[in-house]
C-alpha cells in the first residue's frame, strides 16, 4: 500500500499534531465532567483517526466505538470498523439501523438515494446520543476541514457533535496523521465514501480529488488568495469558481441556526459567551 | 537586588471562575515561595482566563478589591505579576496586568495594543490602556507589557528608553499555524521578537505565556526568559503546565551595555523630529484625501 500524499503545503508536524489534538480532547471533555467519549465508526479514516486520537487522550477503557451498518452498507465498512476497534482495544457495539430505517420508508418507497442516505446519517446521530446519555459519553466529531467546508456532509447527521478533534484538518492531513498513528493502511488507501448507497464514492460525487481540492482550499481559506493569485498558482478556474459556490451555499451547515431578532440581547448575536464558560 | 530568583508560573486559569482561579494561584504562591522565588509572573488574565466575551465586566476587579489581597499579602515575600481585569471607576475594562511588592500595588499597567482581528475580539469587550510607564522596584527598573503590547515595537522602545532593564511580557499566546517543524508560526515568532527586544534594548525579556484550551484553541505555553545577550536563560515546555524559575544577575545588563552601547547611542531628538514630521505628512495626506485625522 503507498503511503498517502500530502501536498508539501499541507505537511504538518504530526507529533505536535497529535498532541494538541489529544490535549484538547482531554481538556474539553473532562473539564465539563465527562469521563469518556462515543464515537460512530464508520470503517473510513477520518471515524478511525478520531477514534484513534480518543483512545489516546482517554484511554481505550473510556472510549465507545460504534458501528451501524444499514443492509446495503459494505462489509467491508464493519469489518474495518471492527478492525479498528480490535487494534486500539476500545469498547466496540454495531447496533444495526435497518429495522428504523425500513420502517420509516415504507411510508415512502419512492424516496432518492439523497433522501435516505441523509435519514441515515440522521438515524446514527440518534443512536450515538442516546448511548451518550447512557454511558456519559461525549459524542466526538468525525467530520474533516475539506467536507465542513464543501458541505459535504449531513446536517444534524454525522455533521452532529459535541467536539470535533479532526475539523482543523483537511482530508489529506486526516490520512497523513493516520498513518503516523498507525490507523491500518487497508483503511487509509481504500476510496473514501459515504456507504450511503452502492458504488457511491465521495471523489466520484464531488467531481475532483481530495489532492486538488485540498490544495485549492489551503490557498482560497487558510491563506486568502484571490482568484486570479489562484489561477496563477494553475488552479483551473471552473474548478476555483465551483468550490467557491460549494463553500458559499453551505455556509449554513457550518453555523446555529438563525435566530430572529427582537429583543436587546438576542442569543449569540448581543449575548455572547465561550462554550467553556467556567471551566 | 542584584541577583534574583524569577519564577513563572506557567499555568492554565479556568474560563470565568475567578474563586477557582484565585485558589490556584494561592497553591501557586506557596509553592514559589518555597523555592525562594523573589518575582514570580503569571500569565496574561490569569484570574479570568482569556476568550471571556460578554464576561468580561462579570469577572472584572477593581484594584481596591479585597480578593486582590491574597497578592498584597504574599507580596511581602515575593513581588508578584498577575493578568486581571481591571474596572476603572468610570466603569470601563482594561486588560491589565498588576505588580505587587512589599504589601502594595505597586505598578499597574493597561494592555496598550488590544488584537481584534483573526480569532481575536479584544476592543469589542476592553478598552485601550493609554500610557506606558517603566517603574522602580527592590529587583530593579522594570516595564510590564502584556502579549500584543510586543507586536509593536514603540513598546519595548519606550520601555527601554524609559530605563527599563527588564521588561515583563505576560501573554495568553493561542497557536495557530501549525508547521512541518514542530512548532506554531505565531510561537516561532514570538521567539525571534522576544530575542530581539532582549539584544536590542540590551535587557531581560520575561515572556510568560499560559496554556490550557478553551473553545478548542491552545495555549502553547513555552515561556522564556532572554538575557541581554540574546542567550535563552529559561525555556518552558511547549503546552504543558509548569513552574519554572532561574536567577537573574543584573549586572548582565551593565556588561552587555558596556560591550553594546546601543542605548547610549540612541538619538531621541531625531526620532523624535522625524515622527513629528512624518506625523505632519500624514495629516496634510489626509486632509488633501478629505479625511478626518484621527
Amino acid at each position: 500500500m503507498k503511503p498517502p500524499i500530502i501536498m508539501p503545503e499541507l505537511t504538518l508536524d504530526w507529533n505536535l499534531c497529535t498532541k494538541v489534538l489529544t490535549g484538547f480532547i482531554q481538556s474539553e471533555v473532562r473539564r465539563p465532567g465527562f469521563p469518556r467519549v462515543i464515537v460512530g465508526i464508520s470503517g473510513g479514516v477520518d471515524s478511525s483517526l478520531a477514534v484513534t486520537l480518543a483512545a489516546l487522550a482517554m484511554g481505550p477503557e473510556n472510549v465507545w466505538g460504534v458501528s451501524m451498518p444499514y443492509k446495503s452498507s459494505s462489509p467491508e465498512s464493519a469489518s474495518h470498523a471492527r478492525l479498528i476497534a480490535d487494534r486500539l482495544g476500545i469498547h466496540f457495539l454495531e447496533i444495526p439501523i435497518t429495522p428504523q430505517i425500513d420502517a420509516y420508508f415504507a411510508a415512502y418507497p419512492d424516496v432518492d438515494h439523497i433522501r435516505r442516505g441523509n435519514k441515515m446519517a440522521r438515524e446514527r446521530m440518534t443512536v450515538l446520543y442516546d448511548h451518550s446519555a447512557r454511558l456519559g459519553a461525549l459524542v466526538l466529531g468525525t467530520s474533516n476541514k475539506t467536507e465542513l467546508l464543501l458541505g459535504y456532509g449531513t446536517l444534524y447527521g454525522d455533521m452532529a457533535s459535541a467536539l470535533n478533534p479532526i475539523g482543523d484538518l483537511y482530508k489529506t492531513q486526516v490520512r497523513g496523521l493516520a498513518a503516523h498513528l498507525d490507523v491500518p493502511p487497508e483503511i487509509i488507501g481504500k476510496a473514501p465514501s459515504g456507504d450511503l448507497w452502492a458504488g457511491q464514492t465521495d471523489e466520484g460525487e464531488l467531481g475532483f480529488t481530495y489532492e486538488a481540492v485540498d490544495r485549492l482550499l489551503y490557498y482560497m481559506v487558510d491563506r486568502r488568495y484571490e482568484l486570479p493569485a489562484l489561477i496563477e498558482l494553475g488552479f483551473d478556474a471552473a474548478f476555483v469558481q465551483k468550490v467557491f459556490r460549494r463553500v458559499q451555499s453551505s455556509q449554513y451547515k457550518r453555523r446555529p441556526p438563525i435566530i430572529a431578532k427582537l429583543s436587546a440581547r438576542t442569543i449569540d448575536r448581543d449575548f455572547r459567551y465561550p462554550r467553556d464558560w467556567g471551566l | 537586588m542584584e541577583k534574583f530568583t524569577l519564577g513563572i508560573a506557567q499555568l492554565a486559569p479556568a474560563l470565568g471562575n475567578l474563586d477557582a482561579n484565585l485558589a490556584l494561584h494561592d497553591k501557586i504562591l506557596r509553592e514559589a515561595e518555597g523555592q525562594g522565588v523573589d518575582l514570580l509572573l503569571f500569565p496574561e488574565l490569569s484570574l479570568t482566563g482569556y476568550f471571556l466575551k460578554d464576561l468580561v465586566p462579570s469577572v472584572a476587579l477593581t484594584p481596591r478589591d479585597p480578593r486582590l489581597d491574597l497578592f498584597k499579602h504574599a507580596s511581602r515575600r515575593m513581588a508578584i505579576v498577575v493578568g486581571l481585569v481591571e474596572e476603572s471607576s468610570d466603569r470601563r475594562f482594561f486588560n491589565a496586568a498588576a505588580y505587587f511588592e512589599d504589601g502594595k500595588l505597586r505598578h499597574l499597567h493597561r494592555k496598550l495594543y488590544l488584537p481584534t482581528y483573526g480569532l481575536f475580539d479584544e476592543h469589542r469587550y476592553f478598552a485601550q490602556g493609554e500610557s506606558l510607564r517603566a517603574f522602580d522596584t527592590r529587583l530593579g527598573r522594570m516595564a510590564l507589557t502584556i502579549c500584543e503590547d510586543l507586536w509593536h515595537p514603540a513598546t519595548a522602545y519606550l520601555a527601554a528608553l524609559d530605563g527599563a532593564q527588564i521588561i515583563l511580557c505576560i501573554s495568553a499566546s493561542p497557536g495557530r499555524g501549525l508547521r512541518p517543524d514542530g512548532t506554531f508560526a505565531n510561537a516561532a515568532a514570538w521567539e525571534h521578537l522576544n530575542r530581539a527586544y532582549a539584544q536590542l534594548f540590551t535587557c531581560f525579556l520575561c515572556y510568560c505565556n499560559r496554556v490550557g484550551y478553551e473553545d478548542g484553541a491552545c495555549f502553547w505555553g513555552g515561556s522564556e526568559v532572554i538575557a541581554p545577550t540574546g542567550d535563552v536563560l529559561l525555556k518552558g515546555p511547549q503546552l504543558e503546565e509548569a513552574f519554572l524559575h532561574v536567577g537573574i544577575d543584573r549586572r548582565e545588563v551593565r556588561r552587555e551595555r558596556i560591550a553594546n552601547p546601543l542605548l547610549r547611542d540612541e538619538r531621541l531628538d531625531f526620532t523624535l523630529r522625524e515622527l513629528k514630521r512624518i506625523t505632519r505628512d500624514l495629516e496634510r495626506i489626509r486632509r488633501a484625501r478629505g479625511e478626518e485625522t484621527p
